[in-house]
């Protein structure tokens, strides 16, 4: 399953017609501490670098974009009850919303692993 | 993802009032960081001061910290220091270009992220496996925490009739200020505005003061303009400040203070001279968490061998800006330039104890018609506590509502560590302000609900005394 990367630190799996999206390791070593996400409601369209959710750290509240244009089908409701999954298993346990794939012409401008990784290290 | 986007870093230090004389633009860098600060803010100085304790096994405090100050160098002659003149205020200090703080590299080896703060990089938190703000946060509340906070300005004045000048600047009243004793004050504009907080601590023949990093250079204006010529001000600019603060703190210092006395005899609120590894250092035992310890100021020379020294005891991590901010704002302790400003003055912000009583009829000093109005009259807004239900944090900015009426605006707000819960203080209309009332803070056009609640939201722990 091709996992693809935005600049936005953002991380995206494609399964089928379906996207998983999660926020990257370096995104949440830089965030620090998550205490709350806030996660689009099931059913909300959400549009390519539009808001679709917020990530509250310790220190700060930050966005995240809708790496694609889709509906989205389901969230991760294991974040409500604990947040920090985000930090403990950002790539993983912590993902925070599947998404359809309107369009699916935009992932041919997201970054592959190997993009991503040389992104991070120019940061 | 843009970090930090809602939590609007720090507004800008608000432009000061300061007639025929130009604001330094070196102040107000505040950026980034979620506001953390600065300052020794003391919400129990001054209730604490009415009546002070004896030392039992001493004399007064006085006597015993007054000998052992007798052996401060005369401030006038202490290496590191930038004295400020008027020509200074005027010219000079526009072009000094910061250097880097003492421990810059220090905190650099330690994998600190440093972020701009007040005009320096400042370590926001650290790596490994106890960094991170609630690592870091729980560790000052458990064990003791080393804060670097040399971009506080540390500033000595001296001179003839030295008290009758500074009354006539800070509302503050100097004739039980004894030797040995530091109090918080409040530096206020002609309309009674906070320009910034700072603790004032006697010295012989000297009083010491530390200001706000941010407003250090706007406030030697200030100052300079305000006080007679023949009262010399001189900034310790290779001075180091550290604070040490938790409840394993007083353990870990009393190891290494050497003084004529022990570290023990030092009670909240006071500070006297010591020896840290052979360096003469003076000890306040004050903070900004609301947990017992100590503010250090020593020579930025030995500021990293201090820290390495303290950091090697057991019971000491090296804590950062983000876990100073949680901790002030769970102990209730304002942030200059976010819960004080011009715009606020000190009676809504609930710290008339920074007014001292004899100042409260007398008045004499910048802005005492409001603070005396506000005193008799109360303020149409109170400065208060809020527990919100839930986890999202209502952050600085964020309104205040009673129905659908905005009655308020949060000034400092987050995710307690100590307590799992968001917490915020706000001004809000004074019709409002008592404790348990219901309101409602906006959040990304969500209402939450707010109680108001009594601060600090996580009880304070000095020493006062055993």
């Amino acid at each position: 399953m091709p996992r693809y990367y935005t600049d936005e630190h953002e991380w995206i799996d494609v399964e089928d017609d379906i996207a998983t999206v999660g926020i990257t390791e370096y995104a949440q070593e830089q965030l620090g501490d998550i205490v709350f996400v806030e996660l689009p409601e099931v059913g909300a369209m959400i549009e390519q670098g539009k808001d679709a959710a917020v990530v509250e750290s310790v220190k700060a509240a930050s966005d995240v974009y809708a790496p694609i244009t889709g509906e989205v089908t389901e969230t991760n409701s294991a974040l409500e009850e604990d947040p920090a999954l985000v930090n403990s298993s950002p790539e993983d346990a912590g993902w925070f919303f599947k998404m359809t794939i309107a369009a699916p012409a935009e992932l041919d401008k997201l970054m592959d692993e190997d993009g991503y990784k040389a992104f991070v290290e120019d940061l | 993802m843009p970090f930090e986007k809602g939590a609007k870093a720090p507004k800008e230090q608000p432009p000061r009032k300061l007639s025929g004389h130009r604001t330094a633009r070196l102040c107000d860098t505040l950026e980034s960081v979620s506001g953390t600060s600065p300052e020794a803010t003391e919400g129990e100085a001054g209730r604490a001061q009415a009546g002070l304790p004896k030392l039992s096994g001493h004399p007064t405090e006085g006597a015993v910290l007054g000998e052992c100050l007798g052996a401060l160098p005369d401030c006038r002659i202490l290496p590191g220091i930038f004295r400020v003149s008027d020509h200074d205020t005027d010219d000079h200090l526009e072009d000094i270009a910061l250097e880097p703080l003492p421990l810059d590299a220090w905190h650099r080896a330690k994998g600190a992220r440093m972020v701009p703060f007040a005009g320096y990089e400042m370590p926001i938190q650290y790596a490994g496996p106890f960094g991170g703000i609630v690592a870091e946060h729980n560790w000052t509340r458990e064990s003791a925490g080393l804060f670097d906070v040399s971009h506080m300005g540390q500033l000595v004045l001296s001179g003839p009739d030295l008290d009758a000048a500074v009354e006539a600047r800070l509302p503050i009243d100097l004739s039980t200020l004894k030797l040995g004793q530091q109090r918080y004050s409040l530096l206020l504009d002609e309309e009674g505005g906070v320009l910034d907080d700072l603790m004032v601590s006697r010295w012989p023949e000297a009083l010491y003061l530390v200001v706000n990093g941010a407003t250090k250079w706007d406030d030697m204006g200030t100052l300079r303009e305000a006080l007679p010529d023949d009262i010399t001000m001189n900034y310790l600019d290779e001075r180091a400040l550290l604070a040490l603060q938790g409840p394993k703190a007083a353990d870990a210092l009393a190891r290494h203070a050497k003084g004529e006395y022990p570290l023990s005899a030092l009670t909240f609120m006071k500070f006297g001279l010591f020896k840290l590894a052979g360096h003469e250092v003076t000890i306040a035992r004050a903070g900004y968490t609301g947990e017992d310890g100590f503010e250090i100021s020593l020579a930025s020379e030995a500021a990293a061998e201090i820290a390495d020294l303290l950091c090697g005891e057991p019971e000491v991590k090296p804590i950062g800006l983000g876990a100073r901010d949680s901790l002030r704002l769970e102990a209730g302790l304002p942030l200059y330039g976010h819960d004080l400003s011009p715009e606020t003055s000190p009676i809504e912000a609930g710290l008339i104890f920074g007014i001292n009583k004899r100042r409260r009829t007398e008045g004499g000093f910048p802005g005492a018609d409001r603070i005396i109005r506000e005193i008799a009259e109360g303020t149409q807004r109170k400065w208060v506590g809020l527990k919100i239900e839930g986890r999202l944090p209502a952050r600085e900015g964020a309104d205040v509502f009673s129905g659908a009426d905005k009655i308020g605006t949060v000034t400092s707000g987050g995710f307690s560590p100590t307590l799992q819960a968001p917490i915020a203080m706000a001004y809000v209309a004074s019709e409002h302000a008592a404790l348990g009332t219901q309101l409602e803070v906006e959040v990304r056009g969500k209402r939450l609900a707010a109680t108001v609640s009594p601060t600090p939201f996580v009880p304070h722990r000095y020493y006062r005394g055993s």
